[in-house]
C-alpha cells in the first residue's frame, strides 16, 4: 500500500481544522463553547493547531450554571491563561437574579434547561454569530442529523426537519440579521475517537476524569458527588469511593463510575470495554426518549 | 486500533422496506458497536410496537417525528470501528426527497451500498440509485440482494439478479461493483458468513467494508490547495510569517516545489509546509496544513495554489450536472452565489441543456424548468473566474453548490462536466 493515505485520527484532525477555519473565514463573531468537559477542551486544541502559529482569533464562551465541579473553573481558567485568549462567561445565576428564568423546584432540580436562555442571551449580547461546539454524532440519536454547520433562527431554535443540505466540503454559512449558527468541528468522531486522540496528543484534561477518590452518594444506579447542593434525602448515606467521571455536567447530576483508570492509557483500554453509552449517566438525558432532541431545538448546545 | 487504522464512509440506498435499517442495525450489532442501554431502550420500544425479539431496524431511528410516524426523513450518521477501521455510515431514506438525500449523503462516501429484495430483483429505485452513485462518482458499489432467505437462497436468483444489475450499470459509468446475498433480518453474509449459501464465494459485507482498497479514492496526482485563510501571527518569533493555512485538494506538495498562485498566475516555490507539529517535507490529500512560499506574493481566500506544471482550467463558463434541492424551482438567469472550494462567487445559470428523466435515464430536451430533486446538465456563468477541475477527477475541485442570496438556503449542488 503506499504511504500516502491517513490514518483515521489524523483524518478527522484535519477535517475539523478544515472547519474551524472555515468558521474563522466564513463568520464575523465566532466563539468556542468551552465547558472544560473533554470534548470542548478537544476542539480547543484543534483550534490551536489550525490557526498555528497564531493564537486562536477568537474568544471562549462558558455558561457558568454555578453547579460546576470547582475543578472545572480551575482548569477553565488556566486554559484561558495559556491560550492568551478572552473568556466570556454568561452566567445562570444572573438570569435567575434578573427574573430571566426560575429556579427547578424537587430533589432532581437542575439548571441543565435553565442554560438555554442564558447561552441565548449571552450569544446576542456579544454580537456571536457562530458558537462552536464539541457535540458529536455518535452522543445521542438527534445530534446524529446535526450539520457541521448548523442554523439557528431569530429565536435560537433547530428546526431538525428543514436543515440546508450539506455536501463535499463546502458550507453554507449565510445568515439573515439576528440568526446565528452552531458549528460542530468534531461531529464526527466518537467517543473512543476522542480518547484515543487526548492519549496521542497528551492533552490535558481535568483530573476528574481520571479516578480519584471521592465523597459521593448513589442515585439513579450512579454516584451522584457530594456537593454543598446536594439535598440528601433520609435513606441516601455518603460514602467514599474511587471513581471517575465519563462527561462533566454540573455537580448536581454528574454521575460517576467506580473505576481505578488513573492514567490516559487505562482510560482508553476501559472506554473501548464499556457497555453503555457515555450520556447514560446523565440524569438531564434520562427524562424522556426525545430529551435531548426537545432541548436541542429550543436553543441547547 | 492500530495507527494506521483508515477512515471509510459508505452510503446506503434501497427502496422502502428493502431492510436498509435493518441490515445497518445488524451491522452494528453484529460488530458489538450497540451499547446496553441503547439496546435495552430498543428492547423497550420493540415490545411496545408488537414486535417480536429485537427490531434492529430502531436502532437507527433518529427524531421524534421519525420515531412517531415510523419513517425516516433525512440523512442521519451512524459510526462504529472494527479492529480494522473505522466507519461512517450516512443513512439517507429511500423515499420522498430521497435524490436530495442520497446525494448529500454520498458526496464524500467511498462505497454506496445498494439494497435490493431478492423477492423483486432490480426495479426502478434500483436503476436511480445506481445513477446517482454513478452521478456522485463513488469509488466502489457494493450490491446488497436482501431477504435471501425469502427466496430460499436460491443461487440461480441472486445469480439472475447479478446479471440484471450488471446490465444496466453498463449504461453508466459505475466502478468496482460487487454483489453480497444476504439475510439481513437473520444476518447471513453481514458480519458472519452465511451457512446457508455455500454456493457464494465472496466474503461476508463487513469483511469486504474492512478490506477494499480505498487510499486511491483520493487523486493523489493533481496537486490542488484552496487557500482558506492567511495566517499573520505577528508575534516576536514570527514576525514575518506568512502562511497560507488550507486543506489539500489533491495530489502531492512537497518542499522546492515549483508552483503558481492562481488565478493570478505568479510563480513561487514552496519555501515550508507548517503544522503545529512541526515542519514537514511533504503533504498530500486531505492534509490540513499551512503553507510559506519563497516570494511575497498578494494571495488571499478563494486562490489555489497548483504545481506549476498541472494547472487546472480556469475559466468562468462552467457545464456542469446540477442537481436541484429545493422546493422552489430554479429561476432562469437569475442571480446565485456560487460556492467551490474556498471560493465564493455570483453566477447566473445561463442554459439549460437538458434534463435527465432518473426513471428511463433518457434526455429531456423540451421540458426545461427545474424542480426539487431533478437532475440538468446546465452551463453557468460566473462574475470571476473559478479554478476547476472535473469532477470525475476531483470531487474536491470539481464540485459546487449555488445558494440563493434571497432565502440564504442551499438550492443545488453540481458536478463539473
Ligand atoms: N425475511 C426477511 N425480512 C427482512 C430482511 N431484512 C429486512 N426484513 C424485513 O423487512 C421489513 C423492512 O425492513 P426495514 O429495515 O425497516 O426496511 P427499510 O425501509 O429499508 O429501512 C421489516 O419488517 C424487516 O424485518 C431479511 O433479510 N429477511
Amino acid at each position: 500500500m503506499s504511504k500516502y493515505y491517513l490514518n483515521y485520527l489524523d483524518e478527522l484532525e484535519s477535517e475539523a481544522i478544515f472547519i474551524l477555519r472555515e468558521v474563522w473565514t466564513q463568520f464575523e463573531n465566532p466563539v468556542i463553547l468551552f465547558s472544560g468537559g473533554k470534548d470542548s477542551i478537544l476542539v480547543t486544541h484543534l483550534a490551536k493547531k489550525a490557526f498555528y502559529p497564531a493564537k486562536i482569533p477568537f474568544p471562549l464562551m462558558h455558561v457558568d450554571t454555578g453547579h460546576n465541579f470547582p475543578e472545572t473553573i480551575e482548569f477553565r481558567d488556566k486554559t484561558i491563561k495559556n491560550l492568551g485568549v478572552d473568556l466570556i462567561v454568561g452566567s445562570v445565576q444572573e438570569s435567575i437574579n434578573d427574573g430571566r428564568v426560575a429556579e427547578e423546584k424537587g430533589k432532581n432540580a437542575t439548571r441543565n434547561a435553565l442554560q438555554i436562555t442564558t447561552l441565548l442571551d449571552v450569544i446576542e449580547e456579544n454580537k456571536v454569530d457562530c458558537a462552536i461546539g464539541g457535540g458529536r454524532r455518535d452522543e445521542e440519536k438527534a445530534r446524529a442529523k446535526e450539520r457541521f454547520f448548523s442554523h439557528r433562527n431569530e429565536f435560537g431554535q433547530w428546526d431538525p426537519k428543514n436543515q440546508r443540505p450539506e455536501l463535499w466540503n463546502l458550507f453554507n454559512g449565510k445568515y439573515f440579521q439576528g440568526e446565528h449558527f452552531r458549528a460542530f468541528p468534531i461531529s464526527n468522531w466518537t467517543e473512543m475517537d476522542v480518547w484515543n486522540y487526548i492519549k496521542r496528543e497528551n492533552i490535558d484534561i481535568p483530573s476528574l476524569y481520571f479516578a480519584h477518590e471521592r465523597e459521593v452518594v448513589r442515585r439513579d444506579g450512579t454516584w451522584i458527588p457530594n456537593s454543598k447542593f446536594l439535598k440528601l434525602d433520609p435513606n441516601e448515606e455518603i460514602v467514599t469511593k474511587k471513581i471517575r467521571f465519563r462527561t462533566l455536567g454540573d455537580i448536581t447530576i454528574t454521575g460517576g463510575d467506580e473505576s481505578d483508570a488513573d492514567t490516559l492509557e487505562k482510560i482508553a483500554i476501559e472506554v473501548s470495554g464499556m457497555r453503555q453509552t457515555e450520556r447514560g449517566n446523565r440524569s438531564d438525558d434520562k427524562r424522556s426518549e426525545s430529551a435531548m432532541e426537545d432541548r436541542k431545538r429550543q436553543g441547547y448546545f | 486500533m492500530i495507527d494506521n487504522n483508515q477512515l471509510l464512509r459508505f452510503t446506503t440506498a434501497g427502496s422502502v422496506d428493502d431492510g436498509k435499517s435493518t441490515l445497518i442495525g445488524r451491522l452494528l450489532y453484529d460488530s458489538k458497536s450497540i451499547f446496553e442501554d441503547q439496546i435495552a431502550s430498543i428492547e423497550n420500544t420493540s415490545k411496545k410496537k408488537g414486535h417480536k425479539g429485537l427490531d434492529m431496524a430502531l436502532f437507527t431511528d433518529g427524531l421524534r417525528d421519525e420515531r412517531e410516524q415510523g419513517i425516516t426523513i433525512d440523512v442521519a450518521y451512524r459510526y462504529f470501528t472494527t479492529p480494522k477501521r473505522k466507519f461512517i455510515i450516512a443513512d439517507t431514506p429511500g423515499h420522498i426527497q430521497y435524490t436530495r438525500n442520497m446525494i448529500t449523503g454520498a458526496s464524500t462516501a467511498n462505497v454506496a451500498t445498494i439494497l435490493i429484495d431478492a423477492r423483486h430483483g432490480v426495479i426502478e429505485q434500483t436503476k436511480r440509485h445506481t445513477f446517482i452513485a454513478s452521478l456522485l462518482n463513488i469509488p466502489h458499489v457494493i450490491v446488497c440482494i436482501n431477504k435471501m432467505d425469502l427466496v430460499g437462497y436460491s443461487e440461480k436468483i441472486f445469480n439472475d439478479i447479478v446479471s440484471e444489475f450488471e446490465e444496466i450499470a453498463s449504461k453508466m459509468q459505475v466502478q468496482d461493483v460487487r454483489f453480497i446475498p444476504m439475510s439481513a433480518l437473520l444476518g447471513d453474509n453481514v458480519v458472519n458468513k452465511s451457512e446457508n449459501m455455500p454456493w457464494f464465494q465472496g466474503a461476508p459485507m463487513l469483511h469486504t467494508l474492512e478490506t477494499m482498497h480505498i487510499s486511491s479514492d483520493i487523486n493523489k496526482i493533481d496537486s490542488r490547495f484552496p487557500v482558506q485563510t492567511v495566517l499573520r501571527p505577528q508575534t516576536e518569533d514570527f514576525i514575518d510569517y506568512r502562511g497560507y493555512a488550507g486543506r489539500i485538494a489533491g495530489g502531492i506538495f512537497r518542499l522546492g516545489d515549483d508552483v503558481t498562485v492562481l488565478p493570478s498566475g505568479f510563480s513561487s516555490k514552496i519555501k515550508s509546509i507548517d503544522t503545529m507539529d512541526g515542519q514537514i517535507n511533504e503533504a498530500f490529500a486531505p492534509m490540513s496544513v499551512s503553507i510559506t512560499l519563497e516570494d511575497d506574493i498578494d494571495i488571499s481566500r478563494g486562490d489555489m495554489i497548483v504545481k506549476s506544471n498541472n494547472k487546472p482550467s480556469v475559466t468562468q463558463d462552467l457545464e456542469v450536472m446540477l442537481c436541484w434541492l429545493n422546493d422552489a424551482p430554479a429561476k432562469p438567469r437569475a442571480k446565485y452565489s456560487i460556492k467551490h472550494t474556498s471560493n465564493l462567487q455570483k453566477a447566473m445559470i445561463k442554459e439549460v441543456f437538458y434534463k435527465i428523466d432518473i426513471n428511463s435515464l433518457s434526455r429531456n430536451l423540451e421540458d426545461k424548468d427545474l424542480n426539487m430533486n431533478e437532475i440538468a446538465k446546465v452551463k453557468i456563468r460566473t462574475t470571476k473566474p473559478l479554478m476547476l477541475d472535473s469532477y470525475r477527477e476531483n470531487r474536491t475541485t470539481g464540485s459546487i453548490i449555488l445558494v440563493d442570496d434571497m432565502t440564504n438556503e442551499t438550492v443545488a449542488a453540481g458536478m463539473l462536466v
